[in-house]
């Protein structure tokens, strides 16, 4: 059975940011990847999607943004490539196509057990990221006739049928859906509920410019209010480019907006009466936003007009062919089933603080608000691993001091 | 803020609530809750609920003592007004659900209340009901809910009470989305 210090599952951009920080500390691992480094970038993305962040804070340990675009926004596919060319450029130790299935606790570490074998380390960083779609409850209930698509599976408005589509979810998968599915013609009706809502630019400048300035994405997970709410908020209403689009630019297309999808019965669908809520609790948070950003720079900003909630639409039968297909834009998880270890709660959710579990030896990195807000985005993989490789390279200084005592 | 503030005094025991919420985020069957009502025909439209037991915190529980509420429609209906109608009480429930909540949230938001009030008005098209119109709902055409609070706060955040507590009202969502309900006879 090979041996080394430390396994890093999943090389996506947290797991080679953990590999660089441990390769600067000369500590033995190696990256294990189910598919190619940046797999997901590569494999899980729509055609049109760029980053939400702009390319001069796409950061790494080592590495930042020398292209001659920095307000720009990178296309998925240059992600991966950005991802690969990191790998490469520190000769990082992954193995590739090596999907791990399991992994245990044992004798002085771990062991993970992978298709091509086993492997035992002394100490295991998860870095898989949020790369599993959560299958709708009411995606079993629609008409057989209405085709049904993830949005982790959706690449393009051709791959839907011609006819009426239902988004639902509202956040940036949403509403970007439902903006190139209406642009190609077909009716779109987009089901929301909570939702983020933020201007893609404020003041002349990026929202995650002020953001980043403002100290915003600095804020500590401990110093939340109330972290559990925090970690589960949907992703910003942003698109990847120059424009804003929120409820109020896709129904001055023509997009209808109806409450969140609350049920499907006898093929009709229903939706729920709490939008004006939903649209008054985003526009609240929007101006705490803006005020906390005013706060920073003095003065005060023009402030986007509030959500137009339109008139409410409580159902449509889903039998009648107005609505051929419906994407579902309601989250994606990360996938933990092949962790043996006790480090769940009675809900099945990872427990961390911080990415530190209560399992000496065992991390986890790639998580919404894992130490701070950046940590949501790729620019908080550098923090966040440098942070990790220091606790866990005194876990295993612990580790080892103990083993010499006791021998 | 000022230092030296008193703590707020809403009526609220928020130290319960928070140790009930954490004590449910520890052990989620506390939270599972069955809430019960019986209901007797009295005479023409008038009918009597009574409410005493509920189930919850693993185990039975009962109010302190018997609830009773008369139900009946009003004389306009040749009725005997013995009670409010059925669908008034649905403003009640919202109307409670909604302002418990917004004393809950202020206690837990620091925010001191010194009077909160509000008139609920809800529309109906009786033709539903009474079968005149296929095409006319039996439910509620539309709830509007107008709150006047007074309390140590910014109208924002008066505002963002408000929404926090049609965010995490029971009520609020059952009226606002859909509820499984099956009736059957013994």
């Amino acid at each position: 059975m090979p041996t080394t210090t430390v396994v890093v599952v999943g090389a996506g951009h947290c797991g080679l940011a953990m590999s660089r920080h441990l390769t600067e500390r000369s500590i033995d691992h190696v990256v294990l990847e189910r598919g190619e480094v940046a797999n997901s970038w590569l494999t899980q993305r729509w055609d049109s999607l760029r980053l939400l962040t702009p390319n001069w804070m796409t950061r790494l340990p080592g590495f930042s943004y020398g292209g001659d675009d920095p307000d720009g926004y990178l296309s998925a596919p240059e992600v991966g490539q950005l991802v690969r060319d990191y790998a490469a450029e520190f000769a990082a130790p992954v193995l590739t196509g090596t999907t791990v299935t399991a992994l245990r606790p044992s004798e002085g570490g771990f062991v993970v057990e992978t298709d091509s074998g086993e492997w035992r380390a002394r100490a295991v960083v998860v870095a898989v990221g949020a790369t599993a779609s959560v299958p709708h409850p009411l995606a079993a209930q629609l008409p057989p006739e209405v085709v049904s698509v993830a949005a982790i599976d959706y690449r393009n408005p051709a791959q839907l049928p011609d006819g009426g589509v239902l988004v639902v979810g509202a956040s940036a998968s949403g509403v970007q859906i439902a903006e190139e599915v209406h642009r190609t013609g077909r009716a779109v009706t987009v089901a929301a509920g909570e939702h983020v809502r933020v201007p893609r630019r404020y003041r002349g400048c990026d929202i995650l410019w002020w953001m980043d300035a403002a100290g915003i994405l600095d804020e500590r997970a401990e110093e939340m209010d109330d972290l559990v709410r925090a970690r589960n908020l949907p992703s910003m209403q942003l698109v990847g480019a120059d424009r804003t689009v929120d409820l109020n630019t896709l129904q001055a297309l023509g997009v209808r907006v109806v409450g969140r999808l609350g049920g499907i019965r006898d093929g009709q669908a229903q939706f729920s009466g709490s939008l004006r809520n939903v649209c008054a609790l985003a526009d609240l948070k929007l101006g705490r936003l803006l005020n906390t950003i005013d706060e920073y720079a003095g003065g005060e900003g023009e402030r986007p007009e509030p959500t137009m909630v339109p008139g409410v639409v409580l159902g449509t039968d889903l039998r009648r062919g107005e609505i051929r297909s419906v994407v579902w834009a309601t989250g994606i998880k990360a996938d933990y089933s092949w962790v043996d270890v006790p480090v769940f709660d009675v809900r099945g959710r990872l427990k961390h603080e911080g990415g530190v579990t209560d399992w000496p030896g065992l991390y986890v990195i790639g998580m919404p608000l894992l130490r701070r807000r950046r940590s949501t985005f790729i620019d908080g993989a550098s923090a966040d691993a440098a942070d990790l490789a220091t606790h866990l390279a005194s876990h295993l200084n612990r580790h080892a001091t103990e083993s010499v005592s006791a021998s | 803020m000022t230092t030296g503030q008193t703590a707020v005094d809403n009526g609220v025991n928020i130290e319960a609530l928070r140790d009930a919420r954490s004590a449910i985020s520890e052990t989620p069957e506390l939270a599972q809750f069955e809430w019960r009502s019986s209901v007797t025909w009295m005479n023409g439209t008038h009918s009597r609920s009574d409410v005493e037991s509920f189930y919850g915190l693993n185990d039975e529980q009962v109010h302190h003592t018997s609830f009773s509420f008369d139900a009946d429609h009003p004389l306009q209906f040749a009725a005997e007004d013995n009670g409010i109608t059925p669908i008034e009480y649905v403003l009640v429930a919202l109307g409670s659900c909604l302002t418990g909540g917004i004393a809950s949230i202020a206690s837990q938001r620091d925010i001191q209340l010194r009077s909160v009030k509000a008139t609920l008005a809800a529309t109906q098209d009786l033709q539903g009901i009474l079968g005149v119109d296929p095409d006319v709902p039996n439910g509620f055409g539309g709830v509007t809910v107008n709150y006047e609070i007074d309390a140590d706060a910014s109208p924002a955040d008066i505002q963002a009470l408000v929404a926090q507590s049609q965010k995490r009202s029971a009520v609020y969502a059952i009226l606002t989305g859909p509820t499984d309900v099956t009736v059957s006879v013994s």
